[in-house]
C-alpha cells in the first residue's frame, strides 16, 4: 500500500508515531499522479519540486489538492476557462490562508467545469476529467477534479466549492465524502464568484473523520468576507462517535420515485434502514415545492453569474482579444474567452434581469425560493436531519449530455434545494451499482448543524465501510 | 414555446456571438425558459422574496488603515499597460 492511499487521520497518526513524514507522502502522492494523471486529467497545474519543498518544511502537513475556482497567490488560477489563461492572483484566498495556518502541503489545482458552470467536468478548457472508477464516465462537476484526484489517491484531501451541488454529486460518482457547509461557515475570499448567494466552499475526502479535519481547518469567521458568520467552531472531529440513537431523520417523498435511478432509490433504501436499525428515527415528511428548485435555481445563478462575469473584459487580467476599438475588445474577448456554456448562461442570466422579464423571472425565482426556504424550516422545526440521494443517477457517459442542456442541469436536481436553502449537506457512499459504479447518500441539516450531519454520515459509514472501497483504475 | 432575442440578450453582455452559436442557443435558451416557466404554476403574490439566505447586514470594522496590493501587483496580470495604468484600446 503506498503512503498516497492513507486517510488524514492514518496520515497525522503515523506521523505522531515518528513512522513517516510528510514529504514521503507528497512522493507517493506524485508517483500515482505519474501513472494515472493522462487517463484521468484531475489535475491542471501541479509543481512537484514545489509541493516536495513545502512538504521538506513541513514533516507533519497534510497533502491537500485545491479547485482551480480558488485563489492562489502567484499559482496559476484560471477556473477552467481561457479568459483567465495566465492568471496568477497577487493574494490568497481566506481558505488557502488557514490551510497554510495549518501547515498544510499544497499538491495543485484541480480541473473543474469553467467557472463551475456544469455538472459533469466537461466544460474545463483543459479537456474533461475522467471518473477513476470508469474511464468512460464523467466524475461529476463541478468540482469533479478535486473528486477525481482523492478517490484516484493523487491527494490525500481536496477542497472544491458548491453553488448547485458541485461538491456533493462529484463525490457522490466518485465514491468519496462531499461535504458543504452552511452558507457563511466558510469564507469565500477569494472563491472567484459564479452565484454569490449561493456558491460555498467545502471539502472532499475518503472518509467522514478526514472532512471533520478538513472543515476544522477552514471553516471560521473572516473579515474579508462580508457574508462569512462571526460564529464559535466547534470541533468536529469530537462528535463523530456520539451515534445516531434518538436523531429524528426526515425522509421527503419528493425525493424518490420519477427519474431515480432504481439501483441508486435501492441503495438509499437500505441506507435508511441501516440508520432505523442504528437507533434513528425515520420517518417520509414532505417538501413540497422541490419541483420547482431547478427553475428558481436556473434564472438566480445564471442572473448572479452574468453579473460576476462581467469583469472578464480584457482590461485587468487574462485574456485579451486584438481589437481596434474598446467595444470590439469587450465583444471579442468574450466571444473568444469564454466557453458554450458559459455564453449560454451569461445570456440566459442577463436576459432574466433585462428591463421587461426582471419582475417575471428574477423576482418571481426569489419569491419561489422563499417557498423552498420555509419548507425545510417546517420539516427542521421537528426532524434533526434530512435524507434523500444525491444524485439522480450514477456516473453517465462522457458526453452523453453535453448537447442537452436542460437534460445536464436536471443532474443537480436532488442538491440544488440545499444551496438555495443555504444548508449544510453531505454525500458518502452508500453502494455501487452492478457495473461497479458509486451511489451516493445526502444527509441534509439545519443551518449550522454540520455536528447532526457528521454524527450520522461517521455512524453509517462506520457500520457499513463503502468508503473503503477503491477504483481499480485502468489505463485508456 | 418562449421565444428569446438572442441578438438583444448577447449585446446586453456584451458577448459577440458566431451565427451558429445564435440559432442553437434560441433553440436551448427557449427549451430552459419553457421548462422554467413552470413557476407561473404559483401564486406568489403575498410571498416575500429571499435574495440571500443569511441576514444581511451592515458590517464595520475600526477605522483603521490595512495594506492593500501595490500598483504594480494589481498590473501584474494586466494584458496591456503603460507605467502605472491599465493601457485599453481607443474608446471612438
Amino acid at each position: 500500500m503506498g503512503l498516497n492511499e492513507l486517510t488524514a487521520h492514518e496520515m497525522l497518526a503515523k506521523i505522531k508515531k515518528k513512522e513517516i513524514c510528510s514529504h514521503e507522502v507528497v512522493k507517493d502522492i506524485f508517483k500515482q499522479i505519474e501513472c494515472f494523471e493522462k487517463d484521468i486529467n484531475a489535475y491542471v497545474f501541479l509543481d512537484k519540486q514545489a509541493s516536495l519543498n513545502q512538504a521538506k518544511a513541513r514533516p507533519a502537513g497534510i497533502p491537500v489538492a485545491v479547485k482551480d475556482n480558488i485563489c492562489t497567490k502567484g499559482k496559476p488560477t484560471t477556473c477552467g476557462s481561457k479568459i483567465l489563461s495566465g492568471f496568477r492572483p497577487p493574494y490568497n484566498a481566506g481558505v488557502i490562508q488557514k490551510l497554510e495556518a495549518s501547515k498544510a502541503v499544497f499538491i495543485g489545482k484541480t480541473n473543474m467545469d469553467e467557472f463551475a458552470f456544469g455538472s459533469s467536468t466537461e466544460t474545463s478548457c483543459f479537456g474533461p476529467t475522467r471518473n477513476p472508477w470508469n474511464l468512460k464516465t464523467i466524475p461529476g462537476g463541478s468540482s469533479g477534479g478535486s473528486a477525481a484526484a482523492v478517490s484516484a489517491d493523487q491527494a490525500i484531501l481536496a477542497i472544491g466549492s458548491d453553488t448547485g451541488g458541485s461538491i456533493r454529486q462529484p463525490a457522490a460518482m466518485c465514491g468519496v465524502v462531499g461535504l458543504k457547509p452552511t452558507y457563511g461557515r466558510v469564507s469565500r475570499f477569494g472563491l472567484i464568484a459564479f452565484a454569490s448567494s449561493l456558491d460555498q466552499i467545502g471539502v472532499i475526502t475518503k472518509d467522514v473523520e478526514d472532512a471533520a479535519l478538513l472543515l476544522n481547518m477552514i471553516a471560521g469567521h473572516d473579515p474579508c468576507d462580508s457574508t462569512s458568520v462571526d460564529l464559535a467552531v466547534p470541533d468536529y472531529t469530537q462528535v463523530l462517535r456520539a451515534g445516531v440513537k434518538g436523531l429524528k431523520i426526515g425522509i421527503p417523498k419528493e425525493y424518490f420515485g420519477r427519474g431515480i435511478d432504481r439501483e441508486v432509490e435501492d441503495s438509499v433504501r437500505n441506507a435508511i434502514k441501516k440508520l432505523s436499525d442504528l437507533g434513528a428515527e425515520c420517518r417520509e415528511v414532505s417538501l413540497p415545492h422541490t419541483e420547482f428548485a431547478v427553475s428558481v435555481y436556473y434564472i438566480l445563478a445564471p442572473a448572479e453569474a452574468s453579473s460576476n462575469l462581467a469583469r472578464y473584459d480584457g482590461i485587468q487580467y487574462g485574456y485579451r482579444a486584438k481589437e481596434e476599438n474598446l467595444l470590439d475588445t469587450y465583444f471579442d474577448t468574450r466571444k473568444q474567452g469564454f466557453g458554450r456554456e458559459v455564453k449560454r448562461r451569461v445570456i440566459l442570466g442577463t436576459y432574466a434581469l433585462s428591463s421587461g422579464y426582471y419582475e417575471a423571472y428574477y423576482i418571481k425565482a426569489q419569491k419561489v425560493r422563499t417557498l423552498l426556504k420555509k419548507d425545510f424550516d417546517k420539516v427542521f422545526s421537528r426532524y434533526d436531519l434530512i435524507l434523500t440521494p444525491t444524485s439522480p443517477t450514477p456516473a453517465f457517459n462522457i458526453g452523453e449530455k453535453i448537447n442537452d442542456p436542460l437534460k445536464m442541469y436536471l443532474s443537480d436536481i436532488l442538491t440544488i434545494p440545499v444551496n438555495l436553502a443555504g444548508l449544510p449537506a453531505v454525500s458518502i457512499p452508500c453502494g455501487f451499482t452492478a457495473s461497479g459504479l458509486p451511489i451516493g447518500l445526502q444527509i441534509i441539516a439545519k443551518p449550522f448543524n454540520e455536528e447532526a450531519i457528521f454524527k450520522c454520515a461517521y455512524a453509517f459509514e462506520q457500520n457499513t465501510g463503502y468508503h473503503l472501497k477503491k477504483p481499480e483504475i485502468e489505463h485508456k | 414555446m418562449s421565444t428569446i432575442d438572442i441578438n438583444y440578450a448577447a449585446k446586453l453582455a456584451r458577448i459577440g456571438l458566431t451565427d451558429s452559436e445564435k440559432g442553437r442557443f434560441a433553440k436551448d435558451l427557449s427549451t430552459i425558459l419553457d421548462y422554467i416557466n413552470k413557476l407561473n404554476q404559483l401564486d406568489t403574490g403575498q410571498v416575500p422574496s429571499t435574495s440571500h439566505v443569511i441576514k444581511l447586514q451592515n458590517v464595520f470594522r475600526e477605522d483603521k488603515v490595512l495594506d492593500s496590493l501595490t500598483t504594480d501587483q494589481a498590473l501584474d496580470n494586466a494584458p496591456m499597460k503603460d507605467g502605472t495604468s491599465f493601457k485599453v484600446p481607443r474608446v471612438l
